[in-house]
């Protein structure tokens, strides 16, 4: 359904290889009132851009190597890698929400991730009644994922839960509190979670195969290929652009990952993950900025090995 | 995708022959299409399950769930639920904030976003490819990473009381909208840019050969052409802002001035012993989105692959 507008923009470009097409201007072809307006066009997003998204993250390099509370900015000192040493050594939350990061990446990337591109193939094969499948497994995405949270703590609680009743277990020492017991927790938050990401990449994986050749597939048919052997040997590859987009809204989803978490207990007692870890160092009642950043320099630094990945990927390709 | 796409357009009228070709597959082993629709169907209902679980839950006194259990079909169902959050939740106030900050920053985004786009895609200069490059890494990093100077860049920022009953940039719905738009400036001018990109540069040399000006050729020509971009992009941007829980948790003190999707923390609160009245407080949080995705489902769905198809 997004065809008409992915196509548009993209045959266009193609077609630019047919006739020589007319070149983007040049700054000095313009004249001086022109290049003010164009100035003040680029000046204000770049400025937006500038004081609000890459200052404070600078700023939160640099507060990771000081000792500040937060109050006047003459108390800022710095103390060298002492908050490193907090956050890798002593801290107790550390190392368990890295794990966290780690499992919710592990747990989206092995059954989120397939289980969206397991509905998006069987849909766009010639089903009756695609379109409603579609919107029942695209409804959650529409949802924030604090009100996920809400909505799967009446289906986990403990007394009330649909869960436990299903399961017979309500009501005896048996029941589980699903987000409550620390063991489970976590599981849980991520099969809500599921719920969500897996309708995401159904939908763009449907946009994927819809771009995919159908006479590849027709090919392999006549070759003699079942549908698996078509499937992974020729569409799936077929779709690598999409696929290395799918890669990184997984892993960028899962350092992403803290409304749910945060909606369910703020983020404790076994839902601890890197980004609540910087929060809770900012909205707690000792403000300890130096750790909270230094927290967040960890998280900025794991996030741009995706980050990266992907740009240099984008644009390389643009340019040639 | 530029090759996939534009040759899936091409290949349309062979569509026919792959659907006899994948016929001729299915039917040779003979019924293999049933459990796929016992798969879906049944993900299907198991996708439904929560919501339609919220929706029951809410519709039953609390009352009646006390005495047979909320599994159970005995008792009234009624809207008493949904009255009484209604009267108890404040959503009024929490929707209304919900608004206040939605349209602005939708607005602004759309604009700076598409300005800076316009600048980017239809002339060249140094920098430019560098600066699209930043745009888009700054909407990819977790907002956490820059929240903490952020917030004490706020708090630091002295304003009259005139404009702000904090004396700073914090608890102010302003700041809220400006932290947004900044965050989804980098993704929708990536976006547009793309779009932009394609379309024809003849089109600004006519204008410019007519006399028009930078600001005419941005306004008059490229905008109207980026209209289908706009309007999905728009409608991902409502839904995402109005989805946004971050930004007021931590901008904002006061209850009254969230969002209602920020709210939704003190609704829990509120309503934690009544499951009946939590469940009638998400489902009014839901019915904004529903409305908006049964309505523009298209749109959103082309803003979200426009966005990630552009690779």
């Amino acid at each position: 359904m997004s065809a008409p507008l992915v196509a548009l923009g993209d045959t266009e470009v193609g077609s630019g290889a047919k006739q020589p097409p007319a070149r983007r201007r040049r700054l000095r072809q313009l004249n001086s009132q022109d290049r003010i307006v164009l100035g003040v066009m680029i000046a204000i997003p770049t400025l937006i851009q500038a004081v609000l998204v890459w200052l404070p993250t600078l700023g939160s390099i640099a507060l990771s190597f000081a000792r500040w509370d937060g109050l006047a900015l003459s108390d800022i000192h710095g103390n060298g890698l002492t908050n490193y040493r907090f956050v890798f050594a002593e801290s107790p939350q550390f190392w368990p929400a890295v794990l966290h990061n780690v499992t919710w990446l592990a747990f989206l990337a092995v059954i989120g991730t397939p289980l969206g591109l397991l509905l998006a193939v069987l849909l766009d094969s010639k089903i009756r009644g695609t379109r409603i499948y579609q919107t029942i497994f695209f409804m959650p995405v529409m949802l924030s994922l604090a009100l996920i949270g809400i909505i799967w703590e009446l289906v986990y609680s403990q007394d009330n839960g649909l869960l436990n009743f299903l399961l017979g277990t309500s009501g005896t020492p048996r029941a589980i509190d699903w987000f409550g017991n620390s063991h489970v927790n976590l599981w849980a938050a991520l099969v809500a979670a599921t719920w969500r990401h897996a309708g995401y990449i159904m939908i763009l994986y449907l946009a994927g195969l819809k771009g995919v050749d159908p006479s590849l597939r027709e090919a392999a048919a006549l070759d003699g290929a079942n549908g698996a052997q078509t499937f992974f040997r020729v569409v799936f590859p077929a779709m690598a652009p999409t696929n290395v987009i799918i890669v990184v809204i997984t892993v960028i989803e899962s350092l992403r990952a803290f409304d749910i978490v945060y909606v369910i207990n703020h983020g404790t007692n076994g839902l601890e993950l890197l980004s609540v870890l910087v929060v809770q160092y900012l909205v707690g009642e000792t403000q300890v900025i130096g750790i909270g950043s230094a927290f967040a320099v960890v998280l900025l630094v794991i996030s741009l090995v995706p980050i990266v990945i992907y740009l240099s990927r984008t644009f390389s390709t643009k340019e040639r | 995708m530029t090759t996939t796409s534009s040759t899936a357009r091409a290949a349309r009228p062979k569509d026919d022959a792959r659907d006899q070709a994948v016929a001729r597959t299915r039917s040779k082993r003979g019924g293999t299409v049933w459990p796929t629709y016992l798969f879906l169907t049944v993900m299907a209902v198991m996708w439904l399950i929560p919501l339609l679980w919220a929706v029951y839950t809410s519709l039953r006194p609390k009352a009646d769930t006390d005495r047979y259990g909320y599994f159970s079909v005995a008792g009234a169902f009624n809207l008493q639920n949904y009255i009484d959050a209604w009267n108890q939740g404040g959503f009024i106030t929490y929707f209304g904030n919900s608004v206040l900050i939605t349209v602005p920053t939708v607005i602004l985004t759309l604009l700076f976003a598409s300005m800076m786009a316009f600048a980017v895609s239809r002339y060249s200069w140094r920098f430019n490819v560098t600066l699209l490059i930043m745009f888009t890494a700054g909407n990819l990093l977790p907002p956490q990473v820059l929240a903490t100077p952020l917030f004490e860049m706020f708090k630091l920022v002295q304003l009259p009381y005139s404009i702000s009953d904090s004396g700073t940039l914090l608890n102010q719905l302003y700041s809220v909208i400006a932290a947004n738009t900044a965050f989804q400036i980098g993704f929708c001018t990536f976006v547009l840019s793309n779009y932009m990109k394609a379309i024809p540069m003849e089109l600004s040399e006519a204008a410019r050969v007519d006399g028009a000006g930078v600001w005419t050729q941005y306004w008059r020509v490229i905008m109207p052409l980026t209209r289908p971009a706009l309007a999905a992009l728009g409608t991902l941007e409502v839904i995402f802002i109005y989805n946004d829980y971050f930004w007021p948790l931590i901008l904002i003190q006061t209850g009254n001035k969230l969002p209602i999707t920020t709210a939704i923390n003190n609704l829990q609160g509120q309503f934690l012993s009544n499951y009946n009245l939590l469940a009638a407080g998400a489902v009014i949080t839901v019915i904004p989105t529903l409305i908006i995705y049964l309505a523009l489902q298209r749109q959103f769905i082309a803003g979200l692959t426009l966005g990630a198809n552009k690779g």
